[in-house]
């Protein structure tokens, strides 16, 4: 069934709240990394406002469904959505980064409150989600894991043993979705390393792909429905994306990766968002 | 080659590899525990994980050729729940896969045990590339990692035991050759606490592993010359038993450490930290000289390695004579 009009407004409106939080704790932090948080706002909303299962309440349900962040530097994304799910108090976000505070740089799930699992360095994710996905299996429960990913991230060797893990397993409860806004840090992924045509690579890897305008809240769903009913294979969402996406001075500037905006471009980009 | 064989009751003198001893206690635990999953990288065969597969196929993962996708998928089970072995040769486990332990086990204090076969220059005629010289060091360093050396297949099963009970990571270091059994069935293993094996006055020779049976034997020959010796088992590395050093000290004056690993960052640095800074007083090392191993049988390795029973005899004349010349 075709989400409707009414649910995507809501799911917009609040992705543009996330993108909003992101800016504002970037910029009190006076670091982090914009560009890829931002540009997986639209997915991370997706996930907790529609697709998931999940209750704040019980952040160690077992049967909840599993949101991995693989691609830990865009924390500030997930710490907004939690906040804005009821895991935590909104104005724990005025803390990111800070000596003490349960918001760490990178994802830490000792602190953290709907935090599944610590992550920073790249390329991890998808194995830990293999594991929780293989549990799932053993204990006969129906939750399902999700996982993100950058496209850069994926030039790590790991994502591919992992990937191998998922197919031979036929882990139908496992969801990767590719942030493919065509950067990393050192410029567009073209330049740095080739990543040739992603869809072919995990297809040739025996899982079920589906290419989505990552930006677009009505493909997201269908994407994520279509996931659902995909039996004995993995899926990956290929989403296409907008490093920076939401903050016009940011779109497509790979120096946005990680400099947090200065009080003016806050001031600047809040009123652009607003 | 006895695969898949559950040895029941080891008995003392008989020789036996501590990787055998683990795979049979993964099986004996594994029927009481169905929350104990195990993985390995290919090598289940040689790390003995292949007598949990036989037995409980459906809860074993052999990831393939793939060391770090392992150390995060156990920790994925681990974080679901489950109490998790990944096994594969210690130079592959410690080494390709480190800061897949450091970032997605121990930083998460999760219940996973590495447990890696094949530790030490005893490997054999494989050569250095699989003769794990560094994996203590590179363990021991983390934070929330528990570093468990089992001297015999007595003492392995306990700490695999242990291990199950005790939530959070843990490193288990195995040996590939057959070593003889030094306790009886009845030895109570504590995690953290070590084992003193037999009494001495004039210094105590603290070891682990292979080198604890060495040191028994270097203990008797010392006994010829006068000498006194305590032998300890000090087979939790971490968190070291400081009072046992510390009583060593005090009661005894001087110390050998003797270990199948580097001198440097091993079982000889943890002991010579708690000296320096507690109880200043002679520390001799017994380990490979900073430098790699190569083929060879077993038995020609250690001796050529100075990981010989006489090589800590040498070193606890020079302990004790160090002792002497210190007051
Ligand atoms: C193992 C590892 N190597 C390097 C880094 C440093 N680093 C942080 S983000 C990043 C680029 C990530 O690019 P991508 O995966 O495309 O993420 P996005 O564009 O969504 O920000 C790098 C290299 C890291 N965190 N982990
Ligand atoms: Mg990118």
């Amino acid at each position: 069934m075709p989400p409707d009009e009414d649910t995507i407004a809501v799911l917009e409106a609040r992705a543009q709240d996330v993108r909003r939080d992101i800016v504002q704790m970037l910029a009190k932090a006076k670091s982090g990394h914009p560009g890829g948080s931002l540009s997986c706002a639209d997915i991370v909303v997706a996930l907790y406002f529609h697709v998931m299962r999940h209750d704040p309440h019980r952040p160690d349900w077992p049967d909840r469904d599993r949101f991995l962040m693989s691609k830990g530097h865009c924390a500030p994304t997930w710490y907004s959505v939690l906040a804005r799910a009821g895991y935590f108090p909104m104005k724990w976000l005025d803390d990111l980064r800070k000596l003490n505070s349960p918001l760490q740089g990178h994802p830490d799930f000792l602190k953290t409150p709907g935090v599944e699992m610590s992550s920073g360095s790249l390329g991890q994710g998808l194995s830990i989600a293999n594991g929780m996905a293989l549990a799932a299996r053993l204990d006969g429960r129906s939750y399902r894991v999700y996982v993100l990913l950058g496209d850069g991230e994926i030039q790590e060797g790991q994502v591919w043993e992992a990937a191998m893990t998922s197919a031979h397993h036929k882990l139908d409860n496992l969801c990767a979705i590719i942030d493919n806004n065509g950067l990393q840090i050192d410029g567009r992924t073209d330049e740095v390393k080739s990543l040739g045509s992603i869809p072919a690579k995990w297809e040739s890897f025996d899982w079920n792909v589906i290419e989505v305008d990552g930006h677009s809240m009505a493909a997201l769903l269908t994407a994520f429905e279509a996931a659902r009913a995909v039996k004995h294979r993995p899926t990956v969402i290929v989403a296409r994306t907008v490093k920076g996406k939401g903050v016009s001075f940011m779109e497509h500037v790979v120096d946005y990766h990680g400099v947090a905006p200065t009080e003016q471009e806050c001031a600047r980009a809040l009123a652009e968002m607003s | 080659m006895n695969m898949g064989e559950i040895r029941i009751m080891p008995k003392r003198g008989e020789k036996i590899a501590t990787r055998d001893a683990y795979g049979d206690a993964l099986v004996r635990l594994g029927e009481r525990n169905p929350n104990i999953v195990v993985l390995d990288a290919d090598l289940a065969k040689s790390t003995k994980t292949i007598k949990f597969k036989k037995k409980f196929p459906e809860r074993f993962f052999d990831l393939g050729i793939a060391e770090a996708d392992m150390m995060g998928t156990a920790a994925g089970l681990a974080a679901a729940g489950k109490v998790a072995f990944a096994s594969t040769f210690a130079i592959f486990a410690t080494g390709r896969a480190w800061e897949q332990i450091r970032n997605s086990i121990c930083y998460t204090n999760l219940h996973v045990t590495v447990a890696a076969s094949h530790a030490g220059i005893a490997v054999g005629p494989d050569g250095s590339s699989h003769q794990s010289i560094e994996d203590i060091a590179l363990m021991r360093v983390i934070p929330n990692m528990k570093v468990v050396v089992p001297a015999d297949a007595v003492e392995t099963d306990k700490a695999v035991a242990a291990l199950v009970e005790t939530p959070g990571p843990a490193y288990l270091r195995l040996g590939r050759s057959g070593v003889p059994v030094i306790y009886e069935e009845d030895y109570e293993f504590a995690l953290g606490k070590a084992s003193v094996l037999r009494d001495g006055s004039d210094l105590t020779i603290i070891a682990i592993g292979a080198m604890v049976h060495a040191a028994l034997s270097a203990a008797q020959a010392l006994l010829q010359e006068g000498i006194s010796a305590r032998v300890v088992n000090m087979s939790t590395v971490k968190p070291l038993d400081r009072d046992a050093i510390l009583s060593a000290v005090s009661e005894t004056g001087a110390i050998v450490a003797a270990e199948e690993h580097s001198v440097i960052g091993g079982l000889g640095s943890a002991v010579s930290e708690v000296v320096c800074e507690l109880a200043p007083a002679p520390v001799i090392r017994v380990g490979v000289r900073d430098r790699f191993g190569q083929s060879g049988e077993p038995g020609e390795l250690m001796a050529a390695y100075g990981l010989t029973a006489s090589d800590i005899v040498e070193a606890a004349r020079e302990a004790v004579t160090k002792k002497a010349t210190a007051k």
